[in-house]
C-alpha cells in the first residue's frame, strides 16, 4: 500500500543522499519523493510517497528516518487531514484537427495548453493523483509524446 | 590557529588520551602538529587495526575512541573497523584526511567519496568544508557518538582546510534541534510493565550489550534479584550479569546454553533489555517465544517492534528504565516453581564437552579463566573460538568481554586488545583467536612490541576455517571446500617481530603456558595445537527454533 510521509530535514550538503540511502539500504521504495526550500532556507521538506506493504513496515520506515541526524521531524498523512497535489507537464500531437477536443478536455480538467512551434504542445495540470491518472488516460487517445510529473507533494491542515 | 591545531586542540577538550592513526599525504598536515602536541598517537600498521583498536579501547573504558587516516585507501581501510563500532553501537569517532576542497569531485590522487562510503555505516558522518565550522563540528560529532544510541561518526577534513587559518571558537554548549534522544521511561509503560511483571509466573530477562552501553550491570542486578528473574545473555550483553549468579542463564541463541533457549520458549514474559532481536538470538522467528508477552526496552525506537512485536515498548536509556522500575517495583513475582524448574534444566543440560586425545579448545579458555580469575580482559577474533570464549570462560564484569558481535569481523580481537591494554596497561589482556583470525591483522605484532603493548594471544590452533567447517560437517556433506588452512609456524612469526611464542601441544602444557605468557614481560603468541574437528555445542540450525538444538551433548 502507498502512503505518503513528509520529512523536515537541515538543508545540508547530503541530506538527500541520506534518505534516499536509507530507502535502498533497508530494501524500502520510494515511489515519488519532491524537495523544496521552506520559509527558513536552513529547512527542506521533502514529501515522500512509499510504498509499505504493511503497518510495520512503515512504522519502521518512520523511525529510521527519525534517527538520521539531519530529520527534524516525520509526519504520516495516512490518519491526517491534508490536502496533496501533483503537477504533470504532458507533450501531446497537436493540430488543428484535435484543437476543439482538446480544449475541452483541458476545461473539464482545469489544465493549462501551452502551444509549442510544431505540432505538439504542452499541457500542465495540477491536481491530486486520481484525478492526474484520469487526465492522462483521456489524453492517451491524443498520442502522448513525453510526460514528467513533480511526484505528490501534500500539506496538512 | 591551523585547521590542524584547532582539531587537536578540540580534541583535547574532548579529553582524548590517545588517537590510534596512520599517516599519509593527505594527513601530513595533522601529523606535523601531532609531532610536538600533547596527545599521544599509537602508529598502527593498517588502518583497519587504527579503528578496532579504537573500538576496543572505547568498549572497554565507555569513552570515545579516535582513530585517524588518510583520504582514499587509508579511509577505506577504515571501514570495515567503522563497520564493526557501528553493528555493535561502539562511541567511536574516526577523522579521515580528504583532497582539497577545491579537487573534490575530480578524482584526485587518493581521492575517495568518503562520507558517501561511509553514510550507512556510521550514526553520522560530516565533511568540514568551512573551517570555521571545524571546532563546532568535532564537538558535535563526540556529542552524537557518545549519546543516545551510541556509534561511530566520521570527520572528513580536506588538507586545505588543515593548513588554513582561524580563531579557535569552542562551543561550550552543543544543541542539535534534530537529534533528541530519549533518556527516561514513559511512567504509564513503565506502570504496566511492572503490573505485567508482578503478574508473571515464567519471567526471563534478556540482556544485551545496551545494559553494558548504559553502564547498568548494577541495575540490572538488583532488578533481576527484586523480581527474582533469571537472566539470559546476548554475546554482546555477556558480562552484564555474572556469571556465577544463580540467576545467571549464561548466553542464549545459537550457541547458547540449552537452559537459557528452553527458558525462553517456556517463558510467559520476556523482558528485553538493551537487545535488539537479532536471528542469531531468536533463530526461526515465527516459533520464537511463543507463550511470552515481550516488554523490550531500548534507547532505539527503530529497534523496538523491528523483529519481533513487543507488547509493552519502553523507549529509554537502560539504566534510568531499570531505576524507574525499581522505584514503581510492588510485590515480588510468584516465580518459585519456575526457578525451581530452571534450576533443575541446568543440572540436565550443563555445557558439555568430551575430553579429546589432543588439547581440547573449550579446556584452553577454561585454563585462561582459571588462571586470570576470570578477571582478564578478553577480546576475541570471529569463529568456532569466539563461541567457545563465550561459552567457557566465566564473564564476571561488564566491559570485559570485547568481540565483534553484529558484524563477526575476524581480525578484529588482536588490534581490540591492542586498544584495551593501552586503556588498561597494568591488567591482563588475551585475545583469544583461531588461526584464520589471527593472520588478518597479523601485523599488529609491530604495533605491540614497539610500544610494549604487551597483549597475550591465544591461538586455538586447528588448522580450519573452524566455524565454516563445522558447518561444512554438518550442512555440506563434509566437503570442506577452502576451509583448510595452511598456516605460518606462529612461534617463528612471533619471534620475528620481537615478541614471544610458545607452542603447546599437549594438554599439561596448557597452563604452564598460559602462567609463562602473563609472567612475561612481552607480547606473547601461544599456538595452541587443538582438536582439529571439535565443533561448538550445542547449535541450533540457522533458520530453526531454538530450542531444536544439536549437538548430541545437549
Amino acid at each position: 500500500m502507498r502512503h505518503t510521509i513528509s520529512v523536515l530535514v537541515e538543508n545540508k550538503f547530503g541530506v538527500l543522499a541520506r534518505v534516499s540511502g536509507l530507502f535502498s539500504a533497508r530494501g524500502y521504495n520510494i515511489a515519488s519523493l519532491a524537495v523544496s526550500e521552506t520559509l527558513d532556507p536552513e529547512i527542506s521538506y521533502m514529501t515522500i510517497v512509499v510504498e509499505a506493504k504493511d503497518e510495520n513496515i512503515l512504522e519502521q520506515i518512520k523511525k529510521q528516518l527519525n534517527k538520521l541526524i539531519d530529520v527534524i521531524s516525520v509526519t504520516d498523512f495516512t490518519k491526517k487531514e491534508h490536502t496533496e497535489r501533483e503537477l504533470v507537464l504532458v507533450k501531446v500531437n497537436y493540430s488543428a484537427r484535435n484543437k476543439a477536443r482538446l480544449a475541452a478536455l483541458l476545461k473539464k480538467f482545469t489544465a493549462k495548453l501551452i502551444p509549442g512551434k510544431a505540432d505538439s504542445a504542452i499541457i500542465s495540470a495540477v491536481g491530486e493523483q486520481t484525478q492526474i491518472k484520469q487526465l492522462l488516460e483521456e489524453l492517451s487517445k491524443f498520442g502522448i509524446k513525453e510526460l514528467v510529473r513533480t511526484g505528490k507533494i501534500a500539506l496538512a491542515y | 590557529m591551523t585547521g590542524s591545531q584547532i582539531l587537536l586542540e578540540s580534541l583535547k577538550r574532548e579529553g582524548v588520551e590517545v588517537v590510534f592513526g596512520y599517516p599519509g599525504g593527505q594527513a601530513i598536515h595533522i601529523f606535523d602538529k601531532l609531532y610536538d602536541f600533547p596527545l599521544k598517537l599509537i602508529l598502527v600498521r593498517h588502518e583497519q587495526a587504527a579503528a578496532h583498536a579504537a573500538d576496543g579501547y572505547a568498549r572497554s573504558t565507555g569513552k570515545v575512541g579516535v582513530c585517524l587516516a588518510t583520504s582514499g585507501p587509508g579511509a577505506t581501510n577504515l571501514t570495515t573497523g567503522i563497520a564493526t563500532a557501528f553493528m555493535d553501537s561502539i562511541p567511536m569517532v574516526a577523522i579521515t584526511g580528504q583532497v582539497k576542497s577545491f579537487l573534490i569531485g575530480n578524482d584526485a590522487f587518493q581521492e575517495a567519496d568518503v562520507t558517501g562510503i561511509t553514510r550507512p555505516i556510521t550514526k553520522h558522518n560530516f565533511l568540514v568544508k568551512d573551517i570555521k565550522d571545524l571546532a563546532k563540528t568535532v564537538r558535535e560529532a563526540f556529542y552524537i557518538a557518545s549519546t543516545g544510541r551510541p556509534g561511530p561518526v566520521l570527520i572528513d577534513i580536506p588538507a586545505d582546510i588543515q593548513a588554513q587559518d582561524a580563531d579557535f571558537v569552542w562551543p561550550e554548549k552543543v544543541e542539535i534541534r534534530s537529534y533528541q534522544p530519549t533518556y527516561f521511561g514513559h511512567p504509564g509503560q513503565i506502570k504496566k510493565a511492572m503490573k505485567t511483571i508482578c503478574a508473571a509466573k515464567k519471567p526471563v530477562i534478556y540482556a544485551g550489550g545496551g545494559v553494558i552501553l548504559s553502564n547498568a550491570s548494577g541495575e540490572l542486578r538488583a532488578f533481576a534479584h527484586k523480581i527474582n528473574a533469571p537472566v539470559a545473555m546476548t554475546l554482546m550483553g555477556l558480562g552484564a550479569f555474572p556469571a556465577d549468579d544463580p540467576l545467571s542463564l549464561g548466553m542464549l541463541g545459537m550457541h547458547g546454553t540449552a537452559y537459557a533457549n528452553h527458558a525462553i520458549m517456556t517463558s510467559d514474559l520476556i523482558i528485553a533489555v538493551g537487545a535488539r532481536f537479532d536471528d542469531r538470538v531468536t533463530g526461526k522467528l515465527e516459533a520464537f517465544a511463543p507463550h511470552a508477552k515481550i516488554i523490550h526496552i531500548d534507547i532505539d525506537p527503530s529497534s523496538i517492534s523491528k523483529n519481533v512485536k513487543v507488547d509493552i515498548p519502553i523507549v529509554g536509556d537502560v539504566k534510568n528504565v531499570l531505576g524507574q522500575l525499581l522505584e514503581e517495583f510492588k510485590k515480588v513475582p510468584d516465580s518459585a516453581a519456575w526457578l525451581e524448574n530452571i534450576a533443575e534444566l541446568k543440572k540436565k543440560l550443563p555445557l558439555k564437552y568430551i575430553s579429546r586425545e589432543k588439547i581440547s579448545p573449550q579446556y584452553v579458555i577454561e585454563s585462561i579463566s582459571d588462571i586470570t580469575k576470570s578477571e582478564a580482559f578478553i577480546t576475541t577474533e570471529v569463529g568456532q573460538h569466539q563461541m567457545w570464549s563465550a561459552q567457557w570462560y566465566k564473564h564476571m564484569h561488564p566491559r570485559h568481554f570485547i568481540s565483534s558481535g553484529g558484524l563477526g569481523t575476524m581480525g578484529f580481537g588482536f588490534p581490540a586488545a591492542m586498544g584495551v591494554k593501552v586503556a588498561f596497561p597494568d591488567k591482563v589482556v588475551f585475545d583469544i583467536a583461531g588461526d584464520g583470525s589471527i593472520q588478518m591483522n597479523i601485523q599488529e605484532l609491530a604495533t605491540c612490541v614497539c610500544n610494549k603493548i604487551n597483549v597475550k594471544i591465544a591461538i586455538l590452533n586447528n588448522g580450519y576455517l573452524g566455524m565454516v567447517r563445522q558447518w561444512q560437517e554438518l550442512f555440506y556433506h563434509k566437503r570442506y571446500s577452502y576451509t583448510c588452512l595452511y598456516n605460518p609456524d606462529f612461534v617463528k612469526v612471533a619471534e620475528a617481530y620481537g615478541a614471544m611464542g610458545i607452542r603447546v601441544t599437549k594438554k599439561e602444557e596448557v597452563r604452564p603456558a598460559i602462567e609463562k605468557a602473563i609472567a612475561t614481560d612481552n607480547v606473547v603468541f601461544i599456538d595452541f595445537h587443538v582438536e582439529p574437528e571439535e565443533n561448538v555445542y550445542p547449535m541450533v540450525p540457522a533458520g530453526e527454533a531454538i530450542d531444536k538444538m544439536i549437538g548430541g551433548l545437549a
